[in-house]
Order: C-alpha cells, then sequence, then structure tokens
C-alpha cells in the first residue's frame, strides 16, 4: 500500500503548493509506515523533479507528455498510477484542476472524498479529516470510512517541511485515452500575480467608487508584488474581471494579507477571505462589519488614504 | 436535446449556522431555504438557452435529491422557467450517495446536458458534478464560466489556473459551471410563480446506496481577535505593525 500525491507544474516548473502537497504526502506517509509515490504530468526538467526530494519525495513518476487537461483522460492516467501502486490514500490541489478530477477519481477508485481538507489528517485509524463547511461559518471532522481516501488539500493549511531524500524518477509515456472534449483556444493571463498563488492581496469594492480609480490600487498591488481582487458587485457591474471576484460564489482565497478596500464585509465576502492570515480594512464608515473580521482597521475616505498607503509602501520597499 | 439542472437545496447564504445539542447535526430551524447560488445560475443560462434556441432545446428539467420539504426549492425552479421537475425521495446523505441517485435517473437520457454547479453552498463538497459523470462514463467540463450551442455544437468556456479555455464537447455531457455562465440569476415573475403550481413535479424512489463520508463534529470557526484601529494620517504605523508585528511584509 502507498500514498499517491498528484502534482502540476505550470509552465515546467513547480510552485509553493506543489512542495506543500509534496510535505504532506511525505507527512502522512510516514504516519502510515507506507511508500510515498509523486505523480507528475508534463514535460518537467531533471532538476526541477530532483528539486523536490527537498520535501520528502522518494518515488517520482513523470509522465512526461504535455497533455491537454481533459477530466476524464487525467483521471484515467492518475487512477491507473493509484491502482498499479496500490494507492490507498491519494492527494491533490484543491485547484481547479484537482477540483475536476478528484470526484471522478473517487468513483473510479472505489474511494471516499474529501475536498478542501485543511492540514493533515485528525486520526488515521478511523480516517478523519477536518474541513470548513458553509462557506467558512462552521468547521466540520469528517471520517472517510472507505479502504481508499481520495483528498484534496486547501492550500497553506499544512505548510512546508523540509525533509531531504534523493528521489528515484521514473519517466514513462502516458497510454492517454482521446478525450471527448476538444480544445478550441486558450488563453492565458501573463505578467500577473495569479489570486490563488499570492501572498499579498490588495482587493476593492463598491467603495472605490468606480473602475476609474483603480489605479492607485494597481500601484500599490504591483509594489507589494500582489494579486488584484475585488467584490462580487465590482465584478458585476463590470468595472472588473470576473476572475477577480472573490466571496462565496466567487474565489476562495488564503493568503498571508488581504487589503479590503472600501468593502463592506457581507458574510458573502468574508466566505472567501476567512482563511487569510491578516487582513487590513479600509473603510469610511466605523461601523463596517468588515472591521469584526480585519485585524487592523484605517477609517478614512479611500481618495484620500490610499494613495497615500501607495506612496508610504512605496518608499518602504524602496529603504 | 433537453437540458437537465441539478438542483442542490441550501439555506439562504447568510444563514447564521446552529447546531443541535452535542454539535453532531446542523440545527435547521427557522432556515429559510434557497436554490444553490450556482444552480441558479445554470438555471438561469438554461433558460437564456432555450429561448435562443427554440429548435435545438427540448425541455429543461430541474432535478433534486431531497426530502419533500425540497418542493418549495424546486417550485421555484419551475416558476424561473423550469419545464418540470423531478425529485428523488431520498435525503442527502454524502455527495457519493447523490450523485449515485441522479445517476439512476439520468443514466437513460441520452441526449442531454446536464448542468450542476461546482459546489452546494452548505457542504462545499465540489464533488457531486464530477462523481455523477464518472457514474455516467460522461465527459465532463467543470469550472465552465460560458455556454452556448453554436451549430448544435456545445461550446464553453472554462477557467484554468492563470486563464481560461474554450472547449467544444459531446452530448451528453455534464457542464460543472461557475459564476459567469450568467451573471444575475433570474427571479420568479408573476405569471411563472402562477403556471409553476400546474407544472409536472415527479417524485421518483431512490435506490439503495451507502455513504463513504460521515460527519462526526460541528464546531464554530475561532474568533479574531479585536481589530487595531491605526490613524489615517500615519500609514507608517500600519507599516510597521505588518512588518514587526505581523510579519507579513
Ligand atoms: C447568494 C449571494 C452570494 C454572494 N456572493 C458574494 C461573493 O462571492 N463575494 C462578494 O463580495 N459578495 C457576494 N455577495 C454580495 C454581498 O452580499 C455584498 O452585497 C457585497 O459583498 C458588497 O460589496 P461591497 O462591499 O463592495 O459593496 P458595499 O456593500 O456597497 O460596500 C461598500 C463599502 O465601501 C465603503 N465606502 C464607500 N465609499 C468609500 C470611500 N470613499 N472610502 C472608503 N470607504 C468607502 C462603504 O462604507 C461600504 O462599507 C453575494 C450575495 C448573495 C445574495
Ligand atoms: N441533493 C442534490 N440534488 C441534486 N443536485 C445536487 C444535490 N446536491 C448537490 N447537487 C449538485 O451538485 C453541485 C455540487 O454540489 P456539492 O458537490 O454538494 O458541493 C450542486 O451545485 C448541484 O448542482
Amino acid at each position: 500500500m502507498s500514498v499517491l500525491v498528484y502534482i502540476e507544474p505550470r509552465e515546467g516548473k513547480f510552485k509553493k503548493y506543489s512542495f506543500e502537497l509534496v510535505s504532506y504526502g511525505q507527512r502522512v506517509a510516514s504516519a502510515l509506515d507506507q511508500l510515498l509515490h509523486i505523480l507528475v504530468i508534463g514535460k518537467v526538467a531533471r532538476e526541477e523533479l530532483n528539486s523536490l526530494g527537498q520535501y520528502g519525495a522518494t518515488n517520482i513518476i513523470n509522465v512526461s507528455e504535455d497533455i491537454p487537461f481533459d477530466d476524464q483522460v487525467f483521471t484515467g492516467i492518475i487512477s491507473n498510477f493509484a491502482k498499479q501502486k496500490e494507492a490507498n490514500v491519494v492527494v491533490l490541489a484543491h485547484s481547479l484542476t484537482g477540483r475536476a478530477i478528484a470526484p471522478r477519481l473517487a468513483i473510479r477508485l472505489g474511494a471516499g472524498l474529501s475536498t478542501a481538507v485543511n492540514g493533515l489528517p485528525a486520526s488515521y485509524k478511523p480516517f478523519i479529516v477536518n474541513k470548513k463547511a458553509f462557506s467558512g461559518k462552521t468547521l466540520v471532522q469528517q471520517e472517510i470510512t472507505t479502504e481508499v481516501k481520495v483528498l484534496t488539500l486547501s492550500q497553506n493549511t499544512a505548510g512546508i517541511t523540509e525533509h531531504s531524500a534523493s528521489p528515484v524518477i521514473e519517466e514513462i509515456n502516458s497510454d492517454a485515452v482521446a478525450s471527448a472534449t476538444k480544445v478550441v483556444s486558450t488563453e492565458v493571463i501573463t505578467g500577473k500575480v495569479l489570486l490563488n498563488e499570492a501572498e499579498i492581496i490588495v482587493s476593492g469594492g463598491r467603495g472605490m467608487r468606480g473602475p476609474e480609480n483603480w489605479k492607485p490600487l494597481e500601484e500599490l498591488a504591483q509594489i507589494l508584488g500582489a494579486a488584484t481582487a475585488c467584490s462580487r458587485p465590482v465584478s458585476d457591474e463590470g468595472w472588473r474581471p470576473h476572475h477577480e471576484h472573490v466571496g462565496q460564489t466567487g474565489k476562495v482565497v488564503a493568503p498571508s494579507l488581504y487589503f479590503a478596500l472600501g468593502i463592506s464585509g457581507a458574510i458573502q465576502h468574508l466566505a472567501g477571505i476567512s482563511s487569510s492570515k491578516v487582513i487590513v480594512a479600509v473603510n469610511k464608515d466605523p461601523e463596517a462589519p468588515i472591521f469584526s473580521a480585519a485585524d487592523y482597521g484605517i477609517v478614512g475616505d479611500l481618495q484620500s488614504v490610499l494613495p497615500k498607503m501607495t506612496e508610504a509602501f512605496r518608499k518602504f520597499k524602496a529603504s | 436535446m433537453n437540458i437537465f439542472v441539478c438542483i442542490s437545496n441550501v439555506p439562504d447564504t447568510t444563514t447564521r449556522i446552529k447546531y443541535k445539542p452535542g454539535n453532531k447535526e446542523v440545527d435547521y430551524t427557522g432556515v429559510q431555504w434557497i436554490i444553490n447560488p450556482w444552480d441558479e445560475l445554470a438555471l438561469t443560462r438554461a433558460i437564456e438557452l432555450k429561448e435562443a434556441n427554440q429548435a435545438a432545446i427540448q425541455k429543461i428539467t430541474v432535478i433534486t435529491v431531497g426530502k419533500a420539504d425540497a418542493e418549495p426549492t424546486l417550485r421555484k425552479a419551475l416558476a424561473i422557467g423550469a419545464d418540470d421537475a423531478i425529485r428523488v425521495d431520498v435525503a442527502p446523505e454524502d455527495a457519493y450517495t447523490t450523485a449515485v441517485q441522479l445517476a439512476e435517473v439520468l443514466k437513460s437520457e441520452k441526449d442531454a446536458l446536464i448542468l450542476s454547479g461546482v459546489e452546494s453552498s452548505d457542504f462545499n463538497s465540489w464533488s457531486v458534478g464530477g462523481m455523477l459523470a464518472e457514474l455516467l462514463d460522461a465527459p465532463s467540463v467543470s469550472a465552465v464560466s460560458s455556454l452556448n450551442i453554436e451549430a448544435g455544437n456545445v461550446v464553453v468556456t472554462r477557467e484554468i489556473e492563470g486563464g481560461k479555455q474554450t472547449i467544444t464537447t459531446t452530448i451528453p455531457s455534464v457542464l460543472i459551471v461557475q459564476k459567469g455562465i450568467a451573471i444575475i440569476p433570474r427571479i420568479p415573475s408573476m405569471r411563472g410563480i402562477m403556471t409553476a403550481r400546474t407544472k409536472p413535479l415527479k417524485v421518483v424512489q431512490g435506490i439503495a446506496s451507502q455513504p463513504m463520508v460521515k460527519v462526526l463534529d460541528y464546531q464554530a470557526p475561532a474568533q479574531k481577535s479585536s481589530c487595531r484601529m491605526i490613524d489615517p494620517e500615519n500609514i507608517e504605523e500600519l507599516i510597521d505593525l505588518l512588518h514587526r508585528e505581523a510579519r507579513v511584509i
């Protein structure tokens, strides 16, 4: 029996989330006293694969082909390795791809599934995990009662642990089947920090007053190496693109630092940001509910406060 | 082609969650029930498509797995514009048992586009759509943010890490939709509410299936400590706190 972790390279490189997943796999495998297998689909350089050893990867399977993503095709590849390696715990990222594959994979493996789990299992026998429900309003403990388990791990909930190993790398070709879906075109956002990878997020709400006022917000984001985000009405009004919408019906984020600028703090918005380590709120209304979710607050008008913030952070970064 | 929209009946998103003594069950007394927000958007898009492609789309059916208390939510979906409704008379236990019931009803539907939401706003399991597709051995596309029927082809845009992809898929398929598919959900019109009363709502019996995951315990998340207020004339203090105290910059 073994633990299988599936990680996704982006443009041939691994991001922090992948290191967290490998660390997680290492700790689960060692608790269960089982072998850890890391599965990577995509062309990745040797050194990049070797670097996973730092986090405890001992056995790496690399399907070194660039296969267009398709739910069924990837489910097929991963489930084949899971069966071949007799994996009884399969771990994926709670990313867009992880979410797409995990439910299919669970059915194919006859496994129980828990998505967006927080941190390590609370117990292995019985197998108990922690997660959130009701969009962050409650924490639940769940038991997965099947022999084989599939998990998606929430980002930044387990941390990265160093654990040096020299991995054995097996490079193989997939027997990928033809997919029923056909990709017509792909559009990639370049030169921007992605919301789900961002350590810092600068987010604006209706209190920003209009799309023309986003310039200082974008400047602040750039100075901090942050991603930009917004509340739902802001994207509904077309002030900002939909992929920036954070909250219950948008993206759930977990950065170290979240700036909520002119956001009232409606419960549906908080649902998307409650896992942030530190929240800074700026709002002209001292009674705004965002202040009860924030760690640091400024009461003031953004028209004057935001340019001051941008300047002050610029100075700080330059010093 | 028929469109099926899977509807999850969930507490209103502003509901304060309370538990029954022992913290093993949620206390649903006094809760306002709604159509899961993503399912509402899926239904909205289905209706728009039917209006635009009268010939291509015969019928929109909403389907839910739930006991009789889920019927007002199904009636609301009919009032918004679905043609008929199916309720599988089983209390949902986990994502797996729910998907099994849906698959049992939908497996005979070959000329169907099946829509589900990315997640239910109650248990946030992100599971039922993908499980259903696998049980039906049908293609699935998740994180779908736009859907069109062009010359009989199903054309969707899906969000991917750091971008988006336009894809065509075959029938039957399961599309797992998110925001963007529609922006503003349709609300029932007066006439819709009247006609919904007489639209067909079929109740079918479920099949036996065993859950794979069970909830052991609920807990309220830890409260944040109070917010530290900073003078807008003293941004340097904020920077200093973020740097030295919080250590996030
Ligand atoms: C089913 C459902 C799902 C939802 N999902 C989401 C979601 O995913 N994400 C989301 O964000 N919302 C969501 N909402 C909407 C949510 O309820 C709120 O309406 C929304 O979050 C409010 O956005 P806002 O804070 O930008 O705007 P507002 O509530 O209008 O707040 C604007 C704030 O800016 C302040 N302000 C105004 N002018 C200034 C100024 N010059 N300087 C400083 N401050 C100023 C005001 O005091 C106010 O607090 C959802 C709602 C429903 C019903
Ligand atoms: N009881 C249910 N009946 C019908 N469809 C459901 C039910 N529960 C979930 N779904 C569908 O599955 C989607 C994802 O829900 P979940 O996997 O529970 O987060 C929802 O948006 C619905 O479309």
